[in-house]
């Protein structure tokens, strides 16, 4: 972690390399620093962390599995295949980690409300999931593309008692949900914690993203061991703004033998313009509080993306990504739409499960990458939600009409 | 550093903004060189970006207008050199960081300097980050005007004692827009306390529209910003759009000259 967590500056530990940092408005800054002061105190609390675990534990049904694979494995015919079951987590995805973490630093901090972004719907019902567990008020920002093909979570956000904020500006996505829900917070800081769903954003998010999520890679790590007796060769995880990535990579990041990859969405193709693959075409910039990568044109004004995937289309990427990309300690790759659909409906079939699109990023670079490893090789893929969401958008994507 | 501190000698001043290229490139310098002529004091331009954070409707929906008409960092700096051929008014640019970064820190001040633009005011860029651009800022004399907000408690004094050109005091939470509920006590306290660290000007925006609020507040401050104001004249556009732009402009210099 020292090389990575090592800086240009010297004075402080808001960077990665040259990356991360907190290029706010001024009028959030004392806030931010409130945020970082909290968690910089609870990180290490015991009282914090047995409380954290025990909601994890009791609440969001951890441990995950891992999940040996075994006729996917036999079917590709290579490594074997690991599967990190974050789907089986309580509201069906990683984001719930997060959320618990982030709003148990809201409650100590004395907050009542919770406002999050939300690209699938997954973090936005987190969200709200946590703040009707802790009786707070939440409100969710989510774009109005992302809203007609994620429809089931807007409503599943709406039972549990969130206000769901339709936004209509940009490219109506994921980028312009986050730009909303910041807004949101210069309006109201005071009673509001902004509980940020990916590893993106001014420091100490990423960080805070980062510990919080490193918790599947603690579990994988120990459920590797006691099933294989040694370390995978390579971890896969599919890469948005990076949050379920980070987690999965966390806790290998010193281990050098072990490869790290993560699957951008890459649209209808990396070097097509309908793409949201941020580290194969993207160039450092500044933007949601980071220096990063993004997707940018030569003036520095942000790209519209696209994926198939509304947790995938984001025009940048948390700066930690940036960073293991920069020391090429991990490696990243772009998915298009059609191979994450082909891997959609080949881990249905193969091995009964339906994982989110976002995830199939990382199955489908899965699927690539096992016939060419040996047999005594192992790979752990994370699935980072489960997949019941996209069956409407997927069944669209394939032509069949499924309504009424 | 420029010469942004010396508009404000013995008189209170009007700074209004105008976002470049909204709608077309002829209409912004013609709107500068109205604002110049009755009397605006410093002229902020606004570099559109596509994710306008800090801004409300009115200026984002500006930002759409010029980005149709294909508006870009060079196009930008176009509008300034045909106002520079009819007026010396002092300009400053309010844009977000990233444009100022892919153009480089330096080229992009270097530029400034060139065409005679003064100084910068960029939202999403805090005390804490400026040490990559401040070498460039210096040494081409561009100020890094600050922004200082409601939520601003204990870091009025450090922010003030690193600023040069003006303060741009925010007077409420919240994005850019026009609006009537502007805490005055609370402004008036920051205020204050920013003048017993330095000499540099003080300039409210946020919020304000009326020549009443205008005079209410110059009365506090050592300057006054309208922004969403002026770029809602600039949207309904209309054969006397210089008219009503001169018009309203005289209203507000006439609201806070009566303070000296």
């Amino acid at each position: 972690m020292e090389e990575i967590k090592s800086k240009n500056k010297t004075d402080d530990s808001r960077h990665y390399g040259e990356f991360g940092g907190q290029y706010i408005p001024e009028t959030l800054v004392n806030e931010l620093h409130r945020v970082s002061d909290a968690y910089n105190k609870y990180k290490d609390d015991p009282a914090f962390l047995k409380e954290f675990h025990d909601l994890l534990n009791n609440y969001a049904n951890r441990p995950s599995l891992l999940y040996y694979a075994r006729q996917m494995t036999e079917d590709l015919g290579g490594a074997k295949i690991y599967l990190k079951r974050e789907d089986l987590n309580h509201t069906g995805a990683h984001k719930i980690n997060n959320v618990l973490g982030q709003a148990l630093i809201a409650k100590r901090m004395g907050k009542t409300r919770l406002i999050a972004e939300t690209g699938a719907g997954q973090h936005g019902v987190a969200t709200a999931t946590i703040a009707a567990l802790f009786n707070m008020d939440c409100e969710i920002f989510m774009g109005k593309k992302d809203t007609e093909r994620q429809k089931l979570n807007v409503y599943r956000m709406q039972l549990l008692g969130a206000k769901v904020h339709t936004v209509t500006n940009g490219s109506m996505v994921l980028k312009d949900a986050v730009n909303a829900a910041m807004q949101e917070w210069t309006k109201r800081v005071d009673d509001t914690f902004y509980v940020l769903g990916s590893a993106v954003g001014p420091y100490p998010y990423p960080e805070m993203v980062h510990d919080f999520q490193s918790v599947i890679s603690k579990e994988s790590k120990q459920q590797i061991l006691e099933a294989e007796g040694r370390l995978p060769d390579a971890i896969v995880a599919c890469v948005g703004g990076g949050s379920n990535a980070i987690g999965s990579f966390a806790e290998y990041i010193n281990d050098k033998n072990v490869q790290l990859i993560g699957c951008e969405a890459a649209g209808k193709g990396v070097d097509t313009d309908q793409t949201a693959a941020t580290i194969e075409r993207g160039s450092v910039g500044i933007f949601h509080g980071m220096k990063s990568l993004f997707l940018q044109n030569d003036d520095g004004q942000i790209d519209k993306v696209y994926s198939i995937s509304a947790g995938l289309d984001y025009p940048g990427v948390g700066p930690e990504h940036a960073r293991l990309a920069e020391l090429k300690r991990a490696k990243y790759v772009g998915i298009t739409d059609d191979e994450a659909v082909d891997a959609f409906e080949y881990i249905a079939k193969t091995e009964g499960i339906i994982a989110a699109i976002e995830s199939c990023h990382a199955l489908a670079y899965v699927m690539k990458l096992a016939p060419t490893m040996g047999k005594d090789k192992i790979i752990i893929c994370t699935v980072s939600g489960r997949g019941d969401k996209d069956v409407a958008s997927i069944a669209k994507y394939r032509g069949v009409n499924i309504d009424e | 550093m420029s010469n942004l501190a010396e508009v404000f000698q013995n008189k209170k001043v009007f700074i209004p903004f105008v976002v470049a290229d909204d709608p077309d490139i002829e209409t912004t310098v013609k709107s500068v060189v109205t604002l110049a002529e009755n009397g605006a004091d410093i002229v902020e331009l606004g570099i559109p970006f596509s994710d306008p954070v800090a801004d409300g409707p009115v200026i984002q929906k500006a930002d759409l207008r010029a980005f149709k008409a294909g508006v870009r960092t060079e196009v930008v700096f176009d509008i300034v050199k045909k106002i520079r051929e009819q007026t010396q008014v002092p300009l400053v640019f309010l844009t977000y960081l990233n444009i100022v970064f892919k153009y480089g820190y330096s080229e992009f001040c270097q530029r400034c300097q060139k065409l005679g633009v003064s100084g910068l005011v960029i939202p999403d860029l805090p005390l804490e980050e400026q040490e990559e651009i401040r070498p460039s800022a210096d040494k081409f004399g561009i100020d890094l005007i600050p922004l200082i907000a409601p939520t601003s408690e204990g870091r009025i004094e450090k922010i003030a004692e690193h600023a040069s050109g003006f303060i741009y005091v925010v007077s409420s939470l919240g994005v850019t827009g026009v609006r009537d509920d502007i805490a005055k006590q609370k402004l008036s306290e920051t205020i204050q306390r920013v003048r017993k660290v330095t000499n540099v000007p003080t300039a409210i925006g946020f919020g304000i529209h009326s020549p009443e609020q205008a005079e209410t507040l110059a009365g506090i401050a050592d300057g006054i910003i309208i922004g969403s104001a002026v770029v809602q004249i600039i949207s309904e556009g209309g054969t006397d759009l210089q008219d009503k732009l001169a018009e309203y402009t005289r209203s507000i210099k006439d609201a806070i000259s009566v303070k000296i």
